[in-house]
């Protein structure tokens, strides 16, 4: 030990101005520490959200075998004759969802390319704040959009439809998701290398020629994800189908007709005097648990694609 | 010759038309936009004076009001961005100046992916589980800021950690080699450096937070708040709720309301997310 | 007590499983100027950071050998690497001053040192800006933001910070690649300054200014010390077919 301290006056003491000082590296150790106990939080997050689930499903699969609970075609926790099955609630949330897509990837892959290989930047200037504007509104406006919006003038186009319905959410989600489609994708088709599309001008090819047939396909992983990420969030939008789709378990591929999600679900039964404890309150947690399940599985399928589509060259 | 100019002119139709299509198509969007957001306004501008804003709910819409919501919103939202943006910014700070590129780092990374991700209703449930119950906080609002909270942090640590990023190599390389040790380099430099950015990620967060209904409903946040919280073990509700409320009443008067509470609510959200867009247009390079 | 201000001895440094460095022993006298010169990926800018560490912050970096500074090895343990920057300044490629005002810049080390006397830091930062022959241009704007200096002035401020905190050995990582053929001119007469002062180490690869401004030189090669000598020994008369090579353009 006497050696090192030498070792360590030999360098540091052959300065005049150079003063012992200990106090730096007593906070930057301590400010790691502290620092590190932070980044723990997201791992104890996780882990929290895994430990309530668990426990809480637990005391449902208990009681409900979980083949009944993945096959039966009723959902009715809440009558007196009880049916646990999670196939209308998955139902309805995948009619919702697949409706949103519907209407946010034509547009948004439209406006994507548009802005990736078109818009000039000051059509981008206005443009961009726009998508930013509509991302940033709150999905409880977007439910009222839905409910007293949306479904009186679907109405008046399609006559005999309810007041609630798995369309009109299912719309509206579509715009709400827009943004995200749009700027995802316009982010892969940006990281398509300006080579390959000099490639395609120099034989001679209009800009959509290159844009549809070399820069899209070459973004097309990209662009995936960014469609999967969509749907995740879909899956996981609660707000506007709580207000508007009409909390009504039925296994339907109907969009006219009322439908409710699992995230709806959860808010219904939040909401309402269910005690806590009770068989029909832990539903939903085990409704949250294949929620967590099913976007947990689209994240990483996302996640993997851009990573694998940024490490083959899409991006730089 | 005459094929090639043939189709030389009709690719370059197909090329307008392209444009033509996508612009019309955006157009659209803003005019949906435009539409919706002059139904709300339309019926809730009415309502929106003096008495609507200073009163509480009550069963009688004309008298009703969103003075409990706003006062929950505001305290349930300070509370938040006390909590989280220290540990946010802490555990980006971690990750990208201190953390070794290794197994764990990889794993916190997904990790935090993975959490942005989570649907904020599996938050409230979260909050349910760990602070109202577990740890006894009940429906109160620092239960509700603690669920939040864990709701923005993965948005703050990205966003911080993107910004961080982005102050150029050189200057930690110059700290460094002038012997500063790595939290001075932070903190004289990269935090100063990096402030608007990271400032912009935090406001964007925010504006979510005051957005955000479903994790709040979960935990149980009352809809139907005659007072306001006095202190943090104290029940509370929020303006998105309220306005929730409003919406599954079936009268129209009720409606009327929830259109004023969305016009407020609005205008904080949008107000603060314009900010955002002009701290980073304003600082980015 | 060593004869040499700074040397290696059989050093080796891995990246990974790659070997960067290859068992280096060379050493430089007080008050000299010693050039690296080499074709890219040869190793010279590892091994100048060596000498401050700043190799520590790659991760999966090996180091083997000893690095000493004044005889001590600056790897052992117990050795603050902060304290080792301290002493050993550092010049980077492209300048790179920090967003404040040109003073603050210059007075940064002593701030990080814990001096507060006002007066001292003044003196400090005008004795370095001096020594940097940048007091001049700047006098009259201390309080302005360094970036709004043209590029050489900015790099002669990166040389006064440095100088500030009153190194002893300096290191310059091609100091004037990415500056204009005057503002070059200027920092090859400043190292001829610096040297009655400093120890004085210098990657380039521009062989006229390794000729111009260096005592002796060292040529490396794949991460190999091929050759070191009197920088006039070794541009006349190279021992080494390699470094005959090299310094008549054949390669590199």
């Amino acid at each position: 030990m006497q050696l090192f301290k030498e070792v360590g006056q030999a360098i540091a003491g052959e300065s005049k101005i150079q003063k012992k000082r200990r106090l730096p590296y007593l906070t930057d150790t301590l400010v790691r520490a502290i620092l590190f106990l932070c980044s723990l939080v997201s791992v104890f997050t996780t882990l929290a959200i895994l430990a309530v689930l668990v426990v809480q499903s637990y005391y449902f699969f208990r009681e409900v075998s979980i083949i009944e609970f993945l096959t039966s075609k009723q959902w009715t926790p809440l009558f007196a004759e009880k049916h646990f099955g999670i196939l209308p609630l998955l139902c309805g949330t995948l009619l919702t969802s697949l409706i949103a897509l519907l209407v946010s990837v034509p547009l948004g892959l439209a406006v994507a390319v548009y802005l990736s290989e078109y818009a000039r930047r000051p059509i981008r200037k206005v443009i961009k704040p726009f998508l930013e504007i509509l991302a940033g509104i709150p999905t409880i406006v977007y439910g009222y959009f839905a409910l007293l919006t949306i479904t009186p003038l679907l109405q008046k186009l399609i006559p005999g439809l309810g007041g609630f319905n798995a369309l009109s959410p299912g719309i509206v989600m579509g715009i709400m998701i827009l943004p995200l489609v749009t700027s995802l994708s316009e982010d892969a088709l940006r990281a398509v290398p300006d080579s390959l599309r000099e490639g395609g001008f120099a034989l001679g090819a209009s800009k959509l020629q290159v844009s549809l047939t070399i820069v899209f396909p070459s973004a097309l992983s990209g662009i995936m994800a960014s469609i999967i990420l969509a749907l995740s969030r879909a899956v996981g939008e609660t707000m506007i189908v709580a207000i508007a789709a009409g909390n009504l378990p039925q296994l339907t591929w109907n969009p006219l007709e009322p439908v409710s999600t699992m995230t709806a679900y959860i808010v219904q039964v939040s909401q309402g005097d269910t005690p806590y404890g009770s068989l029909a309150y832990n539903t939903i947690f085990a409704v949250a648990i294949a929620l967590f399940v099913l976007t947990f599985i689209l994240n990483m399928i996302s996640f993997r694609i851009r990573k694998t589509f940024m490490a083959i060259g899409g991006g730089n | 010759m005459e094929h090639y100019r043939r189709h030389a002119l009709k690719q370059r139709l197909y090329d307008t038309l392209f444009q033509v299509v996508a612009l019309a198509g955006l157009l659209f969007a803003v005019m949906v936009l435009m539409w919706l957001l002059y139904t709300v306004f339309e019926d809730g501008i009415g309502r929106l004076n003096k008495q609507f804003l200073t009163s509480f709910p009550s069963r009688r819409a004309e008298e009703a009001g969103i003075l409990a919501g706003m006062v929950g919103s505001v305290l349930v939202v300070l509370l938040t961005i006390v909590i989280a943006v220290p540990l946010g910014i802490g555990a980006a700070i971690y990750l990208e100046e201190y953390g070794r590129k290794n197994w764990f780092s990889r794993f916190i990374e997904l990790n935090i992916a993975n959490l942005a991700g989570v649907p904020s209703i599996v938050y409230g449930l979260l909050g349910l589980g760990l602070f109202v119950r577990w740890m006894q906080l009940d429906r109160s609002l620092i239960a509700g800021a603690l669920t939040l909270s864990l709701l923005i942090m993965p948005v703050i640590i990205i966003s911080a950690r993107e910004a961080l990023r982005s102050v150029p190599p050189g200057i930690r390389e110059a700290s460094f080699a002038m012997g500063a040790t790595r939290w001075q380099t932070i903190w004289h430099h990269l935090l100063p450096i990096s402030f608007p950015s990271i400032l912009t990620g935090i406001i964007l967060a925010v504006s979510r937070a005051i957005g955000e209904t479903a994790p709040l409903i979960t935990i149980g946040a009352l809809t139907f708040v005659t007072f306001l919280p006095d202190d943090l073990r104290s029940p509370f509700t929020i303006l998105p709720i309220q306005i929730f409320n409003w919406i599954s009443r079936p009268q129209a008067a009720f409606h009327e309301n929830a259109a004023a509470g969305i016009i407020v609510l609005l205008c904080i959200t949008l107000l603060l997310n314009a900010t955002a867009i002009y701290l980073r247009n304003r600082f980015s390079r | 007590m060593s004869y040499f201000k700074i040397e290696t001895r059989n050093v080796s440094l891995y990246y990974g499983n790659t070997q960067a460095l290859k068992n280096i022993t060379l050493g430089v006298p007080e008050n000299k100027v010693v050039a690296i010169i080499g074709p890219s990926g040869c190793g010279k800018s590892t091994y100048l950071r060596l000498f401050n560490r700043m190799n520590d912050m790659i991760d999966g970096v090996r180091v083997e050998g000893e690095v000493l500074l004044n005889g001590k090895n600056i790897y052992a343990d117990g050795v603050r690497v902060e304290d080792v920057r301290k002493r050993v300044g550092m010049v980077f490629q492209k300048p790179n001053p920090f967003p404040k005002s040109i003073f603050e810049n210059v007075a940064y080390g002593l701030r990080i040192n814990g001096v507060t006397n006002k007066r001292y830091i003044e003196e400090t930062v005008e004795r370095a800006l001096r020594q940097a022959a940048l007091w001049d241009e700047v006098k009259d704007n201390l309080k302005k933001s360094a970036l709004a200096l043209s590029g050489g002035q900015q790099q002669r401020l990166c040389i006064a910070r440095a100088l500030a905190v009153e190194p002893s050995v300096i290191l310059m990582d091609e100091p004037s690649s990415a500056l204009d053929p005057i503002s070059n001119a200027k920092i090859e007469e400043l190292i001829w300054e610096l040297k009655k002062k400093y120890t004085i180490l210098i990657v380039t690869h521009n062989m006229q200014q390794a000729a111009r401004v260096s005592d002796w030189t060292a040529f490396f090669y794949l991460g190999e010390l091929i050759e070191y000598a009197e920088t006039k020994d070794l541009f006349t008369n190279p021992r080494n077919e390699k470094t005959q090579n090299y310094i008549t353009g054949r390669f590199g």
